[in-house]
C-alpha cells in the first residue's frame, strides 16, 4: 500500500479524485475561447505581425539594417539566440532530470514547461535564420555533398557542433514532449462530443488504449528518453557557450563557459516558467495542481542556479586579475568600469543580488514577489548574455577600431519578433492540449494528495457542448 | 493490435490498489485475463498479468550504436577522405572534435528509433482510431479488465462471481 510522508507538503491541493484531475485540466481545452484568451491571443499576433514585418525587411535588405558594425559583428541577434536557448532548458530539466530524481511535484508543471522549451527553441531557431542574413541559404550548415554549392561543413567547428544540438536537442525535446501527451490525447479524444475534436484528438493520440502493457512500455521509453534528454541538454549549452570559448577573444576565451552557461540557462528558465505557469494557474483555476509549494521548490532551483552564476562571474573576473593577462583583464575590468558599465552592473543586480532575497521562506512564498524575481531574473540574463558578446568586442586591439553598438528599430523589432512567435504558440497550446499532465497527476495522487477522497476514482462528468458548467453523467452515478 | 472479436467480459475497478491486487487473485482462480486499462500506469500491474518484461531497452541500445556509427562515419569519411583538410593545424581526422556531433548522433537515433519501436511494437499510429473498445472510462477514472472468453473455460457466471469478489464494481458483457 502507498504510505504519505508527512514531513512533506502535499502536492495536490483539494481532495481531488482521478475524475476532478480530468475535468479540472480538459475544462479548458473542452470550452470555447474565453474573451480573456481571446484578447491576450489577439494581442500576440499583432506583435508577431509588427515583428514579422521587421524581418521581411531585414531579410530583404540585408543585415545591414542592424546596428552592427566592423568591430561588433554580432550583438542583439546572438543575445537573443543564447537566451531563448537558455529559457528552454528548464523544461528539459522540470521533465528529464527530475525523474531521474523522482522528484513529484514536477508532474504538475512538466508538460507547460516542456512546451515552453519547444517554443524558445524555436524562438532561438529564428535568430540563427535571422544572423545569416541570407537564410535562403541555411542548408550550407547541414553536412551536404559539394555538389551543393560548398565544400563539407567543418565538423571541427563549434558552429557545425551547434546545429546538431540544438536539432537533436528541438526534434528529440517534441519527440518526449508527444509521446507525455499521447495518453492525455487519448482522455480527451474520449470525452469529445465534436466530430472534429473526436478526429484531430483521435488522430493525435494515435488509438491509445491504456493496456498494462502499453503502459509498462510507455514508462520504460519515458525513463530512456530521460536518461538521454538529461546529457543533451548539458551539451546543448555547454555547445553553445563553446561557440564563444573556442574562439581567442578576450572575455569568451575561457575553460568556465560551459557549466557557467548551463547553470545561467536553467536559472532563466526557471524564471520563464515562473512567469509563465503563475499566470496560467489564476486564469486556469489550476491552484490545487500548481501550489506554492511548487512555487517555492523552484523558487529555490533559481536560487540555487542564480547561486552557480554569480559565483561563476565572481571567478571569471578573479581569474582574470590573477591570471596576469593583460587584455583579459582589460576586457573584465572595461565591462565593469567601461561604456557599458550599466548593462554590466544591471547583469550583477538582477542575477547575483536578486534570487538571494529567496532566502526568506516569506519572500519564497509570495506570488507577487515571485513574479517579480522572475521578470528581474530574465532582464538580468538577457543583459548577461549582451555584456558577454558586446562588451568583449567593442574593444579591439586596435584602439582605432574601438566602437559602440546601438540597436537599430530592426534589432528591436527582430527581438519584438520572437517575442510574437513565442506567445502565440503558448497561447495556442494552452488552449488546445492538456496544460498539465493528467496521467501524471493521477499516478502520484494517492501518495501526494492533501485528503483522500473516499472514493479516488470519483463521478465523471460529461460536457454538454456550450454549457459553461459540465453535468454529471446519470448513468453513471 | 490485432481486430477484436468474440464476447469478452469486462470488469470495471474503481481504484487502482484493488485491480493490482485483483490480477493475482484471479489468476490464482484461473480466470485468463486478456488485459487491463486504465488511466495511468500501475506499477506491478505488467508483471502481475504476466506479460514478458519489454525488451525495448535492446532496441533502443542497437538504435544507438547504429547512429553513433553512421555520424562518426560521415565526419571520418568527409574531413578525412573525401576532401581532407587541415584545421587549425589538426590531423584531418581528429576524433576528440567529433565527439560532441557523435554523441548528438547518438541521442537523437536512440530517440527516434526507440519512439517509432514503440509505436510499432504497441499498434498505435496516426489513422488506427483504436479506442478503449472495452469501456470509454479506461482513460479518466476507471480500472478496465477485459477477459475473453473464448480463452476461457470458466462459465460466465464464476468468472462474473469473481471478478465482483475481487473488487470489481461492474461487470458488463461486450460482443464483437
Amino acid at each position: 500500500m502507498h504510505v504519505t510522508s508527512p514531513v512533506r507538503e502535499p502536492l495536490i491541493q483539494g481532495g481531488k479524485t482521478y475524475a476532478d484531475v480530468t475535468e479540472d485540466i480538459c475544462r479548458h481545452v473542452e470550452a470555447t475561447p474565453t474573451k480573456e484568451w481571446k484578447i491576450a491571443f489577439g494581442l500576440s499576433l499583432i506583435v508577431l505581425a509588427y515583428g514579422s514585418a521587421c524581418l521581411a525587411w531585414t531579410w530583404w535588405e540585408g543585415l545591414g539594417v542592424w546596428g552592427l558594425n566592423k568591430t561588433v559583428g554580432w550583438a542583439w541577434d546572438i543575445t537573443n539566440f543564447v537566451w531563448w536557448v537558455g529559457i528552454g532548458h528548464a523544461g528539459t530539466l522540470i521533465s528529464a532530470i527530475l525523474l531521474l530524481f523522482r522528484q513529484k511535484w514536477r508532474t504538475s508543471i512538466n508538460r507547460a514547461a516542456e512546451a515552453m522549451t519547444i517554443f524558445a527553441v524555436i524562438c532561438a531557431a529564428s535568430f540563427i535564420l535571422m544572423h545569416m542574413g541570407r537564410p535562403w541559404m541555411a542548408y550550407w550548415a547541414l553536412p551536404l555533398p559539394n555538389a551543393f554549392g560548398s565544400l563539407w561543413v567543418n565538423f571541427n567547428s563549434p558552429l557545425v557542433w551547434d546545429v546538431f544540438a540544438i536539432s537533436t536537442y528541438f526534434s528529440v525535446s517534441l519527440v518526449f514532449w508527444y509521446i507525455g501527451l499521447i495518453p492525455d490525447l487519448a482522455t480527451i479524444r474520449d470525452r469529445a462530443t465534436s466530430k472534429v475534436s473526436k478526429f484531430m484528438y483521435g488522430t493525435f493520440a494515435m488509438g491509445w488504449d491504456g493496456s498494462a502493457k502499453t503502459w509498462a512500455r510507455y514508462e520504460y521509453i519515458s525513463l530512456i528518453l530521460a536518461g538521454l534528454s538529461t546529457p543533451l541538454v548539458l551539451s546543448v549549452h555547454t555547445i553553445v557557450s563553446m561557440d564563444f570559448a573556442t574562439s581567442v577573444i578576450p572575455g569568451w576565451h575561457t575553460t568556465i563557459f560551459p557549466p557557467y552557461f548551463v547553470a545561467g540557462a536553467i536559472f532563466s528558465g526557471f524564471a520563464m516558467v515562473q512567469n509563465l505557469m503563475l499566470i496560467t494557474r489564476v486564469v486556469y483555476k489550476l491552484e490545487d495542481y500548481i501550489t506554492l509549494e511548487h512555487i517555492e521548490t523552484m523558487n529555490k532551483v533559481i536560487t540555487l542556479t542564480g547561486s552557480v552564476v554569480g559565483v561563476a562571474y565572481i571567478t571569471e573576473f578573479f581569474i582574470a586579475w590573477y591570471g596576469g593577462v593583460e587584455y583579459e583583464y582589460y576586457a573584465f575590468f572595461n565591462r565593469m568600469t567601461g561604456p557599458y558599465w550599466w548593462a554590466y552592473w544591471a547583469m550583477m543586480t538582477c542575477n547575483v543580488i536578486s534570487p538571494q532575497l529567496f532566502w526568506s521562506r516569506k519572500l519564497r512564498r509570495n506570488i507577487t514577489f515571485t513574479f517579480f524575481i522572475s521578470v528581474v531574473v530574465n532582464i538580468g540574463m538577457w543583459f548577461e548574455r549582451f555584456v558577454i558578446i558586446v562588451t568583449s568586442l567593442h574593444r579591439d586591439y586596435v584602439p582605432s577600431s574601438w566602437s559602440m553598438f546601438s540597436p537599430t528599430r530592426y534589432d528591436i523589432g527582430d527581438y519584438i519578433f520572437s517575442f510574437g512567435l513565442f506567445f502565440t504558440l503558448f497561447l495556442l497550446f494552452s488552449k488546445y492540449l492538456p496544460v498539465v499532465n493528467m496521467a501524471e497527476v493521477k499516478a502520484v495522487l494517492r501518495s501526494t494528495s492533501a485528503q483522500l477522497p473516499a472514493k479516488i476514482a470519483g463521478v465523471a462528468k460529461v460536457r454538454q457542448r456550450g454549457t459553461a458548467e459540465p453535468v454529471y453523467n446519470k448513468d453513471q452515478e | 493490435m490485432a481486430e477484436l472479436s468474440g464476447k469478452y467480459l469486462v470488469g470495471v475497478y474503481d481504484d487502482d490498489d484493488t485491480v493490482l491486487h485483483a490480477v493475482p487473485k484471479l489468476r490464482k482462480a484461473g480466470v485468463k485475463i486478456k488485459e487491463v486499462y486504465s488511466p495511468f500506469p500501475i506499477h506491478g500491474l505488467d508483471e502481475a498479468l504476466g506479460h514478458p518484461r519489454t525488451r525495448i531497452g535492446i532496441a533502443a541500445f542497437m538504435f544507438g550504436v547504429t547512429g553513433c556509427c553512421c555520424v562518426l562515419t560521415l565526419m571520418i569519411w568527409t574531413m578525412g577522405f573525401d576532401w581532407p583538410m587541415i584545421i587549425g593545424g589538426k590531423d584531418p581526422i581528429s576524433i576528440p572534435n567529433y565527439i560532441p556531433i557523435t554523441f548528438e548522433g547518438t541521442v537523437l537515433f536512440t530517440a527516434f528509433g526507440m519512439v517509432i519501436t514503440f509505436f510499432i511494437s504497441n499498434g498505435l499510429g496516426p489513422g488506427t482510431h483504436f479506442h478503449p473498445r472495452f469501456d470509454v472510462r479506461a482513460t479518466d477514472n476507471k480500472f478496465v479488465m477485459a477477459i475473453e472468453m473464448s480463452r476461457n473455460s470458466m462459465s460466465e457466471e464464476e468468472i462474473s462471481r469473481a471478478l465482483k469478489d475481487s473488487g470489481a464494481e461492474e461487470v458488463n458483457i461486450k460482443q464483437f
